[in-house]
């Protein structure tokens, strides 16, 4: 009997043969904590008694929800986290170096095979590498930054075949928005999701990683895909190392088998307050907006940028609408101007915040006044997520939300 | 483990995410969880902590705990009084913070529970009687792993006891 990806995966890293359903200690090759869990993970080290990491080049704190602090309790837990990665030698990234999620993708450390836990549930974006990588909580990340080991319950896979090519200004974002109110806000909890069809390979590895990082919005434990030629060129501008790709076995055994045709696709629209509430943009164009934001760790990356610029280019937004875009980390933020893409944008009216999570979490950097719409590139629009209850959150593309940016209403990018 | 008694606060939607359970413009702040407890579940309910007696109940419908990987989602819940939270399903993230921080969490049919109703939990024999409407429901019962954890009193304390993973 043949096994998926992460079955695979999980074999390598705990020395056994995984099965769907088995309990494995597996070594972990990365753990990562972002400034929302880091301080508890630091509290709950001390707590199990520990004294230093398992392997400080594989333990990675990334300051990116609240920076820079916006407050000066904020700025406490921010000073607790650079002291621990000081004395115990470990990498950490700092205000302005970006998204943890793109982050560690940058940092070579991350591509097929690989294990990565993050005390953050956005973790699963590196599944687009070829990776299994997982969120967990700040005890779980603490143990992990101890014992450089994790407990799994091996989890099922469900298979997503997309078949077909995106039409005109549909991207990743619209199909993984379209899966997701598919299968439902707990379609695939503890499953793994595996993408692929030919409208996933001729994604970019900036695509995947959009469509890997909500795979959590479908409750998932992880979202991967099989890596190719694009992904090892990708990986190869971060590192030198060979990795070895992971594939299924043809006989592999799947929960459920998922097949969609995306040809006819339109662009997709999340509506308030659910993930899975999803819509054609036809049924919500018009719906006035005050507030558009670009960016995070679903598409705050260079293609998600340059497609809003060539939405934006040589037009200004709506008067009446504030457009805050945040590149994903300080690599893109550069070459996103030296491509011009960024003078591009602040041109059209956008303001453009520090590389980091921007307004996605509620704590800075945009917080929406009572009874506004915003739409957002990010991946949750609860009631709340960006720090006030009386707003409304819609999710969609960079194309859609640069579209509706111009016209002060959710607007279809193709009509542009 | 031990037998738990109190009172149902129900919250009869499905997929109550972390973000419902304690925002984020809170969680960045502080790590004093007494003072995270006070806004717990506000979004849904701007006084639910003012309703909790100590030792209660939340009970909730499916995929309880979906969203953010934040543990102080359970340490909110706990540290606001609450003794264990029912649902029809977790999340995945949720479930494993709730163990490892000492927060039980037990999978049942919510339907047969009403607001008000006061429950008594057996946690080792997995059974939550309905003292109110004099019935018992069966709990699906946590993995052995999971039970090891918490008999522990949590993955920092199985860390002290045993310095690494002792789950075999």
């Amino acid at each position: 009997m043949g096994q998926t990806i992460i079955e695979k995966i999980l074999s390598s890293h705990s020395g056994q043969t995984a099965r769907a359903g088995d309990i494995v200690v597996a070594e972990v090759d990365l753990v990562m904590g972002q400034d929302g869990t880091s301080p508890l993970a630091i509290r709950a080290f001390n707590d199990m008694g520990g004294e230093r990491v398992f392997n400080p080049e594989k333990v990675a704190m990334v300051i990116d929800h609240s920076a820079p602090s916006p407050n000066e309790g904020v700025s406490a837990l921010h000073k607790l986290m650079r002291e621990f990665a000081w004395e115990k030698n470990i990498k950490l990234y700092d205000i302005g170096e970006g998204v943890c999620h793109q982050l560690m993708p940058e940092s070579g450390k991350v591509g097929p095979g690989k294990l990565v836990v993050g005390a953050d549930s956005h973790t699963c974006t590196y599944g687009a590498l070829n990776a299994f990588s997982t969120g967990v909580g700040s005890t779980d990340l603490a143990g992990a930054m101890i014992s450089g080991k994790m407990w799994f319950k091996v989890p099922e896979t469900i298979k997503f075949v997309c078949h077909g090519e995106l039409p005109y200004r549909v991207y990743a974002k619209d199909l993984i928005l379209y899966l997701i109110g598919n299968v439902t806000a707990d379609g695939a909890t503890y499953k793994a999701a595996e993408y692929t069809g030919e409208a996933v390979k001729a994604l970019s590895v900036e695509g995947r990683m959009t469509m890997a990082n909500m795979a959590i919005e479908m409750g998932a434990k992880a979202g991967l895909m099989e890596a190719d030629e694009k992904t090892l060129q990708w990986l190869a501008n971060f590192t030198n190392e060979k990795f070895t790709p992971v594939a299924p076995d043809s006989d592999a055994v799947y929960a459920d088998i998922k097949e969609y045709d995306v040809s006819n696709l339109e662009p997709q629209v999340a509506m308030p307050h659910r993930v899975d509430n999803v819509t054609s943009v036809g049924s919500v164009a018009g719906t006035p907006i005050q507030q558009a934001v670009i960016g995070t760790c679903t598409n705050g990356r260079l293609e998600d940028l340059k497609i809003a610029a060539s939405i934006l280019k040589g037009k200004k937004i709506n008067p009446k609408v504030r457009l805050i875009v945040a590149p994903a980390s300080k690599r893109i933020y550069i070459e996103a101007m030296n491509q011009g893409i960024i003078q591009t944008l602040v041109e059209s009216g956008a303001a453009v915040v520090t590389p980091g999570c921007g307004p996605c979490v509620g704590t800075h950097n945009g917080i929406p006044s009572d009874g506004e719409n915003v739409i957002s590139t990010a991946n949750r629009n609860f009631k709340g997520r960006m720090g006030n209850s009386s707003a409304q959150i819609y999710l969609a593309s960079p194309a859609t939300v640069a579209a509706s940016a111009l016209a002060g209403e959710i607007a279809d990018p193709r009509e542009v | 483990m031990m037998n738990l008694s109190g009172k149902a606060h129900k919250f009869t939607q499905d997929d109550i995410n972390t973000d419902y359970i304690i925002s984020g413009k809170y969680k960045f702040k502080t790590l004093d969880m007494k003072e995270l407890a006070k806004h717990v579940m506000e979004d849904l309910d701007p006084d639910f902590y003012s309703k909790i007696t100590s030792g209660d109940f939340i009970v909730a419908g499916r995929n309880f705990g979906c969203g953010s990987s934040r543990e102080q989602a359970p340490l909110a819940i706990k540290n606001a009084g609450i003794s264990a939270v029912l649902a029809k399903s977790f999340a995945r993230i949720f479930y494993r913070n709730a163990i490892n921080t000492g927060l039980p969490v037990v999978e049942c049919d919510t339907d047969q529970i009403n607001p008000g109703d006061r429950l008594e939990i057996d946690l080792r024999a997995g059974i939550v009687k309905n003292i109110t409407r004099g019935i018992e429901i069966k709990a699906k019962p946590l993995p052995p792993v999971m039970i090891k954890i918490l008999n522990d009193g949590g993955l920092a304390a199985h860390f002290r006891k045993y310095g690494d993973f002792n789950i075999g």
